[in-house]
């Protein structure tokens, strides 16, 4: 339609409902209703549209689909858009989540509305464009882009300590994905060209490999975000609002270990292979030390950060173990940890917008009071410890035995990673959901609203959906997996020989 | 046509701007009287007036006329339409604020016309002498500019300093073009870089220092910057803002034309001059801003910062170098003007202010001017998808092309530590609580600020043009 084809469409349409919001008086209180419901309206065609896109993707293929390409620039650059089996099911992802943000953010969010939500909906667009682009240029826009927003969703709504971690966000993400950037000049330099598709069979240099390498995984690392720099996610997830902690674990997590499967992997194999090592042995500081750190925590929100952490490890483990089960399972991870570390930090908006504090010894016995809300919780920490029947597990269990077929030693690390993951979920669930109910500020406690119910039901579907069927996401993947795997693995020889037959 | 008239043509901007200065001096001593009056108006006319027959002429073929002393290409033209640019949105915006300050005098004008005609003549010069001529018609008109508030003692100190500091910036560039005249024999470009040839001799090399130091205080760069905080603080506003865009402009452009037309031969030594500049500038900028206060003193720092991205495309010395650095300037001139503009609305009670805490909680008291603001902001500080991201994207492509990877990882990191003091100030504006509410800002003022931040917030969109003329800019050179 109008010269675009249905992902341009995907990615731009939350700017018209900015557009919409714009035209809007937000002072009064009329017009914040108008303008929620505009954002609601919105992100829900979103989300349909993706659902329509999603009936038209073709899965198990390893192409790209619904390209579009555009001149845009002068000079050699083009826009280029288009969806394979591992970025799509992340656009639908976001597509799915952000109606539930706005939902989440209804009630809570009442200074400033207008500019919360055009923040929202700027980011929705920043995001879904983020797995859409297959151009690198268009890529790091996105990218980089959604830095903006998310600053001030921190800086603007957040707790206490708001500005020193929007700062401290803004800021890494920023260095790391700088270096990124050098590597894409580099990578221009080299072939002339940033498109993603053909970049994907543009065999670099193993020695220039390592480099590129090492840039882009500071980018990717930071945002995943891996060991040791982690640091800033916590911080973010704690003073950001609720709708932000979702969209941060939600999606911006994910950018990174999808940077990985995209860029990374198949651009250098080399590089990727020769410091596999290196990634093996972060992921399990990261699996077994942010677990033990979560174990330690006083702060609800910050314990499902650090749990974050933990299983972006698996990813990392998963991705790097290059086998079909590992990408595919480290693919499903992604997604299933999108949805439940999402809901996790829903379900402690909930606890926090009746309470206003995270503090975990503030509560303790809820369930008397609040037993839906209990029963909901406890669906998204099982799946959370991955539990059978819920998408945690799949995720956790193709990982692990992927990696286990490349590396036995980080598969029997990791595995405790799921003991601990254990140990720290059900520890907070205990200390808030059961007990005794003693604590006289929590006697008044109401179960779940009509508002919250919309905003959590889905999520439990999906989760427990996804857990006892995951095909849809799988099958998507793997056509495009297989492919990733078999263009590793032929480099990997063609590297071997060529090293063979030089004096 | 004579052939006198045809090499006028060539310099029809030129000429207009000098006629119109004369005629404006006339004016303003005929009509007796110290307050402006209509006197930014037909400066603005003169100014515009240029700045059609500059675009009206960029098609036409370029030359090289005066006995080799003065170059019309298209590379001239796109930094003269930029210094033009820069001058015309000056004078607009300053009127409103001298008035307020009780400065109105009409020699700002005057001398804004002058300074702008150095810059033109500085821009399409091609040997020594011009080059010389133009940068001391510029500079003392800028001298003054700066002095332009005489009762002032903080304007007069800037005054001062930057005449010191320039006149010695001056003697050394003179020095420097009297060794390469007394090498190279000759004072063009071309010529000089014929005289050269591959091979520069030790004499040669000096008289290119020598000559850098002049060219890098003007444009203000490490380390030839210590004026730069000093004079932008001191100045009025509406001074500081035209110290950051025009002059930077002109002299971007002649260090350009300098470099790429008069000493090909000499890449490797130039070129560890340049780097050196660049990255000094680039590190002062970023660390040195991150503790002040003054929103003006910061600007300053910023414009160090930004001048050194604008040599690492230079560094690479190639065309896409080149283009890099002429899209760098045209967008650095956008967000200057559009920042300043933001910065001369900021007054409480009638009085101008510029401490950055008293930007506190402007998106709650002047919504739209935050958002203006902190979109340049964050082109300034290079985020992407704004336009600023695009100028540093299209040099650190060149350094990269051209190998220099170290120039071009240093560099990018400074730009993350420069991110953090933008930063701040969207953060001051939109995080903090509000201090108290800033007057009605001018008209003019807004449209500037709203139309550049939407420049820049849109350049992604149709990025065409300017990067099309940049390139023809460039291409020019080569």
């Amino acid at each position: 339609m109008f010269g675009f084809g249905l992902l341009s469409w995907l990615t731009f349409l939350p700017l018209v409902g900015v557009a919409l919001i714009l035209a809007v008086p937000g002072d009064t209180e009329a017009g914040k209703n108008n303008i929620r419901w505009i954002a609601l309206w919105t992100t829900l065609a979103v989300f349909a549209l993706s659902l329509y896109a999603w009936s038209k993707f073709v899965p198990g293929v390893a192409d790209f689909q619904f390209v579009e390409q555009k001149n845009w620039f002068g000079s050699g650059l083009t826009y280029k858009m288009g969806v394979d089996g591992v970025s799509f099911p992340f656009v639908v992802l976001t597509a799915f989540l952000m109606p539930l943000c706005i939902g989440a953010s209804w009630a809570p969010i009442q200074s400033r509305v207008k500019e919360y939500m055009i923040a929202f909906l700027v980011l929705e667009t920043l995001m879904i464009g983020v797995f859409t682009a297959l151009d690198l240029v268009l890529f790091y826009l996105f990218f980089e882009g959604g830095l903006i927003p998310m600053f001030l969703i921190i800086g603007v709504w957040g707790g206490k300590r708001r500005i020193y971690a929007s700062f401290k966000f803004f800021l890494y993400t920023l260095a790391g994905s700088l270096l990124m950037l050098i590597a894409i000049l580099a990578m221009y330099a080299q072939t002339h060209t940033t498109d993603i598709t053909a970049l994907l069979h543009a065999r670099f240099d193993p020695g220039l490999q390592k480099y590129l390498w090492l840039a882009f995984f500071a980018s990717f690392a930071v945002k995943m975000p891996m060991w040791p720099v982690h640091t800033w996610l916590p911080d973010a997830h704690v003073e950001a609002p609720t709708a932000g902690s979702v969209i941060l674990a939600g999606i911006l997590l994910k950018m990174g270990g999808y940077g990985f499967i995209r860029f990374s992997l198949p651009m250098f194999p080399d590089a990727s292979h020769y410091f596999a090592p290196l990634v093996f042995a972060l992921s399990i500081i990261a699996i077994v030390y942010t677990s033990l750190v979560a174990l330690v925590q006083e702060d609800m929100k910050k314990l499902i950060a650090y749990s974050s952490v933990a299983h972006m490890g698996f990813v990392t483990m998963g991705l790097f173990a290059m086998n079909q089960q590992a990408v595919q399972g480290a693919v499903f991870q992604m997604v299933s940890h999108g949805l439940v570390s999402g809901a996790l930090f829903l379900c402690v908006g909930v606890v926090y917008d009746r309470l206003h504090t995270r503090e975990i010894s503030a509560y303790g016995g809820i369930v008397a009071r609040m037993p839906v809300y209990a029963t909901i919780f406890m669906v998204f920490t099982m799946a959370n410890v991955g539990l059978p029947g819920t998408s945690g597990f799949i995720g956790e269990f193709l990982s692990l035995m992927g990696a286990f077929q490349a590396n036995s030693w980080v598969a029997f690390f990791a595995t405790t990673g799921v003991i601990l993951s254990a140990a720290y979920a059900l520890y907070l669930y205990w200390r808030v959901v059961f007990g005794k109910l003693e604590k006289p500020s929590l006697t008044g406690l109401q179960d779940l609203n009509p508002r919250e119910w919309a905003v959590l039901v889905p999520l439990v579907l999906l989760t427990i959906y996804y857990g006892v069927h995951p095909g849809p996401i799988l099958d998507a993947c793997s056509g495009s997996v297989a492919a990733l795997i078999s263009d590793y693995n032929s480099a990997l020889a063609l590297t071997k020989t060529a090293a063979l037959t030089l004096p | 046509m004579n052939s006198i008239s045809l090499e006028l043509a060539h310099a029809l901007p030129e000429a207009i701007l000098a006629v119109g200065g004369v005629f404006l001096v006339l004016l303003g001593a005929w009509r007796g009287r110290d307050d402006d009056g209509p006197m930014s108006e037909f400066a603005v006319a003169v100014l515009g007036a240029a700045l059609v027959a500059v675009v009206l002429g960029r098609h036409r073929a370029g030359g090289v006329v005066f006995s080799d002393a003065f170059i019309d290409d298209s590379f001239g033209d796109f930094m003269k339409a930029l210094s033009l640019t820069g001058s015309i949105v000056v004078l607009l915006m300053s009127g409103d604020f001298f008035r307020r300050a009780g400065v109105n005098r009409f020699e700002f004008p005057i001398l804004v016309v002058l300074a702008t005609l150095g810059m033109l003549m500085l821009i399409s010069a091609n040997g020594l002498i011009a080059l010389y001529l133009g940068l001391e018609l510029m500079s003392l008109s800028l001298y003054v500019v700066a002095a332009i508030s005489r009762d002032d003692a903080r304007a007069s100190e800037a005054g001062l300093k930057y005449f010191v500091l320039g006149a010695l910036s001056s003697g050394m560039l003179l020095y420097g073009a009297s060794l390469l005249y007394g090498f190279a024999g000759t004072v063009s470009f071309s010529g000089i870089a014929a005289a050269i040839g591959d091979k520069p001799n030790l004499g040669v090399i000096f008289g290119l220092a020598f000559l850098f130091v002049g060219l890098a205080f003007k444009m203000s760069v490490v380390p030839f910057h210590m004026w730069t905080p000093d004079v932008y603080e001191g100045a009025p506003t509406p001074v500081t803002t035209f110290f950051a865009s025009a002059p930077k402009m002109a002299a971007v452009a002649v260090t350009v034309r300098v470099i790429l037309t008069a000493f090909p031969g000499a890449a490797s030594q130039w070129q560890q001059i340049i780097v050196f500049l660049a990255l000094a500038s680039m590190a002062l900028g970023a660390f040195a801003a991150i503790a002040q206060t003054n929103i003006k003193r910061l600007m300053a720092y910023s414009s160090i910062g930004h001048m050194g991205f604008a040599l690492v495309g230079l560094a690479a010395g190639t065309e896409a170098g080149a283009r890099g650095v002429a899209l760098y300037m045209a967008i650095y001139l956008v967000m200057t003007l559009g920042a300043f503009a933001a910065i001369l609305s900021m007054r409480v009670d009638g009085k101008p202010v510029e401490q950055i805490a008293d930007l506190s909680g402007l998106a709650r008291t002047k919504p739209a001017m935050a958002f203006f603001f902190a979109m340049l902001m964050f082109s300034l500080a290079g985020v992407p998808p704004l336009a600023g991201f695009f100028a540093k994207f299209y040099v650190f492509m060149a350094a990269v092309e051209a190998k220099l990877y170290w120039l071009a990882v240093i560099g990018i990191l400074t730009s993350a530590v420069s991110a953090f003091y933008y930063l701040r100030i969207v953060k001051v504006m939109y995080f903090d609580e509000p201090a108290p509410a800033f007057d009605r800002p001018d008209r003019t003022q807004c449209a500037v600020l709203a139309l550049s931040a939407l420049a820049m917030l849109l350049f992604w969109v149709f990025p065409a043009p300017l990067v099309n003329a940049a390139a023809a800019a460039a291409h020019s050179l080569f």
